[in-house]
């Protein structure tokens, strides 16, 4: 419908893309940053302060494998924390790729062939990032393997099947692999253009294995459009599957403030709204930086704040409910665990989150916010921060206090918790530059299926 | 991949287009002039041209189904034989064939059979990895990924002769005619 509705006469939106576009400035816009030789300085020192923060995660995960993960500050009764506030954080930014790259393909949402490549490497990141905080909190990795996959081992083990965490282990697992595969298979065209473009032998020939010898024929063209129309079909059920899962880890159990029906929409929810402010903190530099103006328009930019403020306002229906069964629930259990989030001594937390989540976002109902890059960039990094508040809050505050006054304690997190959180960070965005710099970060074919040159009128409806 | 010695086998004809529609008219010309051996080359993927050409559809759908059906029973047949047969764990008395919380991890390896059957089902049947074919030895050829569109007529087509086919696409509105070497 986008741009066909009967409504975009009347309302005048910026374009998909910028008019003076055709076939050839689009190849040449985006394919020129992989195959140039040119590292710009910027990106060196992006990507040196990224591979500092690696290197310190990589030194905080040597030490934890060394000494246990006693230097976590997480321990009885707080006994998750920071661990899976972060494993949840990420796995939900990832979210918002999968969205792009399926479930607006499926409305046929042409503006999202701009920005979901690089929505969906972001997804892939964040997947990596979010998978070495549950292997790292087992303490000894190198066993994991038979912890968390089912495998005939020497021992005879088998997981326990009926366990939350079993089920999120193939929940995350199958969602990094699909949506690796869909990236991939999403980007063989394109490589295909990278090797018939690149000058150096070497590059044609790297590019060239990677597009597996695509050649474009209308038979692989056919084969390619059901495959992608299929993945995005499977990937649809899949995202919404996968922070359902993770909300079960917490909805399965009887913890005061976990244990709530309205887990699983509402996790689903704050996953694609920390994963839009994610693209758009992303978005925003990147095309400004490589020029891509033209190609990622105001109009994605548009788009994706509306989508944010959207699951943002489902996400604030959220808390209001959480604090409305607690009361309604008439457990003395469940109200004293709201009253502990809201005055207890992680108070703090609770308004915070509610001050970004609840009342900033409000600003994007105004169009003038939606079009002002800067204060879009700052609103999507107090989004991020808003959003891994929310996930401290439901851990922190439901065990710190649980029913036995005897047992409360507080949590305080370590040196150590915060150097592989900021490390993930900076893998993250490692991971990132080299994406930008190395793979066409803007689906080249899709927004060639934009131009007039693509189109076929003739004796076929489509 | 290029070779430099000459040979005498052809692959085919191919013809040179400036857009997509340009393409599918030539494409429906050719058809109707009773070539079978023909292939279409596009940067953007061009629905009515496998539709006017090859006039089939892929198994690639039925395929996946099969894919998903099969990791559906594998998912659900691993959990009741790990929890009931080869480990049962007898907690709280529950039953041992509790098979709602089968569900996750067989819905999940429902999906990923299904998209693996459908990212290789694409490759293994489009015929790759191939890393030579004949249209690579033509030049031009470099511009099917970027904005030119292309139709080839195989050698291997009964009615190919290789300056009539030459004449026929010409007359179909090519920007440009190539042999192709085999």
């Amino acid at each position: 419908m986008a741009n066909h509705g009967p409504n975009t006469a009347l309302r005048e939106e910026t374009p998909v893309i910028l008019p003076g576009h055709d076939f050839e400035t689009v190849t040449e816009t985006v394919a020129e940053i992989p195959l140039s030789k040119r590292f710009p300085l910027g990106w060196i020192g992006m990507l040196l302060i990224g591979l500092s923060l690696a290197g310190m995660l990589h030194m905080a995960l040597g030490y934890l494998v060394l000494k246990g993960i006693g230097i976590w500050g997480n321990n009885v009764p707080v006994g998750w924390a920071f661990d899976i506030i972060n494993f949840v954080w990420w796995i939900g930014i990832g979210h918002a790729g999968t969205l792009i790259s399926a479930i607006l393909l499926l409305f046929k949402q042409q503006w999202r062939m701009s920005i979901s490549r690089f929505a969906e490497a972001m997804t892939i990141f964040a997947v990596i990032c979010a998978a070495i905080f549950p292997v790292f909190h087992t303490g000894r990795p190198w066993l994991a393997a038979y912890w968390l996959f089912p495998y005939p081992n020497t021992m005879g083990l088998w997981p326990q099947f009926k366990s939350p965490l079993i089920w999120d282990v193939f929940a995350v697992s199958t969602y990094a692999t699909v949506s690796i595969v869909f990236w991939y298979v999403g980007m063989i065209p394109d490589m295909a253009t990278l090797r018939d473009r690149a000058v150096s032998k070497v590059k044609a020939s790297i590019y060239g294995m990677l597009s597996l010898g695509w050649r474009g024929s209308a038979r692989h063209w056919h084969r390619y459009e059901v495959a992608t129309l299929i993945l995005a079909g499977l990937s649809t059920p899949l995202v919404l599957s996968v922070h359902t899962v993770v909300s079960f880890d917490f909805a399965v159990s009887v913890i005061p403030g976990w244990h709530a029906t309205i887990f699983p929409p509402y996790f689903v929810a704050g996953a694609i709204y920390a994963g839009f402010a994610m693209v758009l903190t992303l978005a925003i530099p990147v095309r400004r930086f490589y020029g891509m103006e033209s190609l990622i328009t105001m109009r994605h930019i548009d788009n994706m704040a509306k989508i944010t403020l959207a699951t943002g306002l489902m996400v604030s229906y959220g808390y209001a409910m959480e604090a409305f069964f607690a009361w309604y629930s008439g457990s003395p259990h469940e109200r004293f665990m709201m009253w502990n989030r809201m005055f207890g001594p992680y108070a703090w937390s609770y308004w915070t989150l509610i001050a970004i989540n609840m009342v900033m976002i409000q600003l994007l109902w105004f169009p003038k916010v939606r079009h002002n890059t800067t204060v879009l960039f700052v609103m999507s990094l107090l989004i991020g921060v808003g959003m891994w508040l929310e996930r401290f809050v439901i851990i922190v505050t439901s065990l710190n206090r649980d029913f036995i006054p005897a047992s409360w304690g507080m949590y305080y997190p370590t040196q150590w918790d915060f150097m592989t959180f900021f490390g993930t960070i900076g893998l993250f965005l490692t991971l990132f530059l080299l994406f930008l710099r190395f793979v066409p970060m803007i689906s080249i074919f899709e927004v060639k299926m934009l131009l007039p040159q693509s189109k076929v009128k003739g004796d076929h409806a489509h | 991949m290029h070779t430099n010695e000459p040979t005498n086998r052809r692959h085919g004809v191919m013809a040179e287009f400036e857009s997509a529609q340009a393409v599918v008219d030539a494409a429906r010309k050719v058809m109707a002039h009773g070539f079978t051996k023909v292939e279409g080359y596009s940067p953007v993927p061009i629905e009515e041209l496998n539709d006017i050409i090859h006039q089939t559809r892929t198994v690639l759908p039925k395929l996946v189904l099969a894919g998903g059906l099969t990791g559906m029973a594998t998912g659900f047949a691993l959990q009741y034989w790990a929890s009931v047969i080869e480990y049962p764990m007898n907690i709280g008395g529950r039953p041992q064939a509790s098979w709602i919380t089968f569900i996750i991890p067989s819905y999940e390896l429902t999906i990923l059979f299904a998209a693996l059957t459908a990212a290789i089902g694409m490759i293994v049947l489009n015929g790759l990895p191939q890393p030579y074919h004949p249209v690579f030895n033509v030049d031009r050829f470099a511009m099917a990924s970027s904005d030119k569109f292309f139709l080839v007529v195989e050698s291997a087509d009964p009615k190919f002769d290789q300056a009539g086919t030459s004449e026929f696409l010409r007359s179909t509105g090519a920007k440009g005619v190539y042999d192709v070497d085999e």
